[in-house]
């Protein structure tokens, strides 16, 4: 049985990083504790939560349960990542505007899993958008806001303005 | 943290390779697929393989193939999303894709296997627990323990075969081929299980499930329907797969498997027996009378347990009215 740390290498976000590790250690583990990226949360550590929702391959995925040696130098995307350069993505902006994150703990996970299935599908219909986030879950919003402002950022990437409603924004 | 215990991972590139490197270390090691299923039970420590084999990378695992109208075989590996989002699958095995898409989450179902699927362990509130928790009441029969926390005085552990996917794929009469170290072998799915929480297959040591075979589509239709308290996440709680064979609207043939109430999937016998030989009609009240009636001669053998969500007494009493549910559906 190994005890010692092994070498690899993970592509992060586009970028290499050539860390030591303890090989029974999870992806979500390694992102956080040896590679310092702290966006990606730990809640339930066994499937139940989504929190530590990451992109592997463009495929949403739990890191808690994936093992970090089986996925060295495969294409790995963390909440870091979702901005391009100093643009926040459209999920960002809108998750903050309509406050559809509160105490953020599941907010990086939604906007991976949702951004996942913006790219598969620009235009989705609420069930869908229900349906590619019902892994992940949330103790503060309710939902509702999550699901605006996943239709509000799916607006906006189209080219369209996305504007939030009154309603969205006060309430009725 | 929860984190996993200290093993030794082996990556191989084949399943011949797989079941050799498993062989060489017997009892110690065990298969990872999606690792769903396998790595929650390490982090609460009921299982603690030293050496674990992945298949991620064994590519013969992977494939699909077969044809409409006759045997269609998947690898072991094949994920359920892919099972889910398979168009040709979706029109020619719609009941086995409606099984695979209410499994678990969007997430896990990305990662998760159908190979893992039939092979998911038995469930019990009293096993699905840390190590802290399970010491602390005294460690039960299935896991360290002696005792049976749900039937103290039972000789047997009761835990919940709870994989979706099985109580539809006995129904319909789906095979699979297994490679150990003596060979390769090929049974039919219901003999891959046994009535026991922790015997739960007859699976021999090391050998590998490599491919699910679904017959030929002849005239039968399916049907899948699962209870569960939240539409994702939880596992069944009752789980009922009915295959129904017709020769124009007489039933040929019946099977009825009940999920998620016992520690196999429950051959459903005198439903079953009481449709064989009848004309069932879709919006007919002499069919529905028929199902009805059959359908609660599933309640007898249902045997849920006070060892997973929702009331156990409940569970056993819907257990008739899914029952009635799924056979309608193969009208
Ligand atoms: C929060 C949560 C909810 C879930 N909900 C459901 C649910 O609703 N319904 C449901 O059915 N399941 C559910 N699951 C369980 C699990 O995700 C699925 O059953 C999944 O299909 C298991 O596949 P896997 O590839 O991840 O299995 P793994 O964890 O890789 O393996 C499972 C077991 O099978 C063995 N194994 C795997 N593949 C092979 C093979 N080819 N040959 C020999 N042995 C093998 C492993 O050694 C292990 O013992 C849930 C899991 C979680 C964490
Ligand atoms: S049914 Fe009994 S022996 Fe089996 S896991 Fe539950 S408490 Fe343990
Ligand atoms: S921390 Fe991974 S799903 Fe909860
Ligand atoms: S914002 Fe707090 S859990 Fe979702």
């Amino acid at each position: 049985m190994t005890s010692s740390k092994v070498l690899g290498t993970f592509v992060v976000n586009g970028e290499p990083h050539e860390v030591a590790y303890a090989p029974h250690k999870t992806l979500l583990e390694v992102l956080r504790e040896d590679l310092g990226l702290t966006g990606t949360k730990h809640g339930c550590e066994l499937g139940e939560c989504g929190a530590c929702t990451v992109l592997l391959d463009g495929t949403p995925v739990v890191s808690c349960l994936v093992l970090a040696q089986e996925v060295e130098g495969r294409a790995i995307r963390t909440i870091e990542g979702l901005a391009d350069g100093p643009d926040l993505h459209p999920l960002q902006d809108l998750f903050a505007e309509l406050g559809a994150s509160q105490c953020g703990y599941c907010s990086a996970g939604f906007m991976l899993a949702a951004s996942e299935l913006l790219e598969r599908n620009p235009d989705p219909t609420r069930d869908e958008i229900r349906a590619a986030v019902a892994g992940n879950i949330c103790r503060c919003t309710g939902y509702i806001k999550i699901f605006e402002a996943i239709e509000l950022a799916a607006a906006r990437l189209r080219g369209e303005q996305g504007q939030p409603t009154r309603e969205m924004l006060y309430g009725s | 943290m929860l984190r996993l215990p200290k093993f030794t991972l082996h990556r191989p590139t084949s399943a011949a390779d797989a079941v050799r490197i498993a062989a060489g270390h017997g009892p110690e090691a065990s298969y990872v697929a999606g690792g769903t299923d396998l790595y929650p039970n390490m982090k609460r420590r009921v299982q603690r393989p030293t050496h674990v084999v992945s298949l991620s990378r064994c590519a013969d695992l992977r494939s699909r193939a077969g044809v409409a109208g006759a045997e269609v075989t998947l690898g072991a590996m094949t994920t359920l999303t892919a099972i889910e989002r398979d168009p040709w699958l979706q029109e020619h095995y719609p009941a086995f894709v409606h099984a695979a898409s209410v499994i678990s989450t969007p997430l896990l179902r990305n990662m998760g296997t159908i190979g893992g699927n039939l092979l998911l362990d038995t469930r019990c509130n009293y096993y699905d627990q840390n190590y802290e928790w399970r010491e602390s009441i005294s460690f039960c029969m299935k896991c360290d323990g002696s005792t049976c926390w749900v039937a103290p005085s039972s000789p047997r552990c009761w835990a919940v075969q709870s994989s979706d996917t099985v109580p539809l794929l006995c129904a319909i009469g789906a095979h699979v081929t297994l490679l150990g170290p003596d060979g390769e072998r090929r049974i039919p799915l219901t003999d891959l299980y046994r009535d026991d929480g922790i015997a739960y297959t007859t699976k021999r040591p090391g050998e590998l499930l490599t491919h699910l075979h679904l017959p030929a589509l002849n005239g039968w239709r399916a049907s899948y329907r699962k209870l569960r308290r939240r539409g994702s996440f939880d596992f069944p709680v009752l789980g009922v797969g009915a295959c129904l064979h017709f020769d124009g609207d007489v039933v040929t043939r019946a099977e009825v498997r009940i999920g998620g109430a016992g520690s196999h999937a429950i051959p459903a016998v005198k439903t079953a027996a009481m449709l064989v030989g009848q004309r069932l009609r879709r919006d007919d009240a002499a069919s529905g009378e028929l199902i009805r009636a059959a359908a609660q001669e599933a309640y007898k053998p249902t045997r849920a347990m006070d060892n997973t969500d929702l009331d156990a007494a409940w569970r056993k009493k819907m257990a008739p009215v899914f029952v009635s549910r799924a056979i309608q559906d193969c009208l």
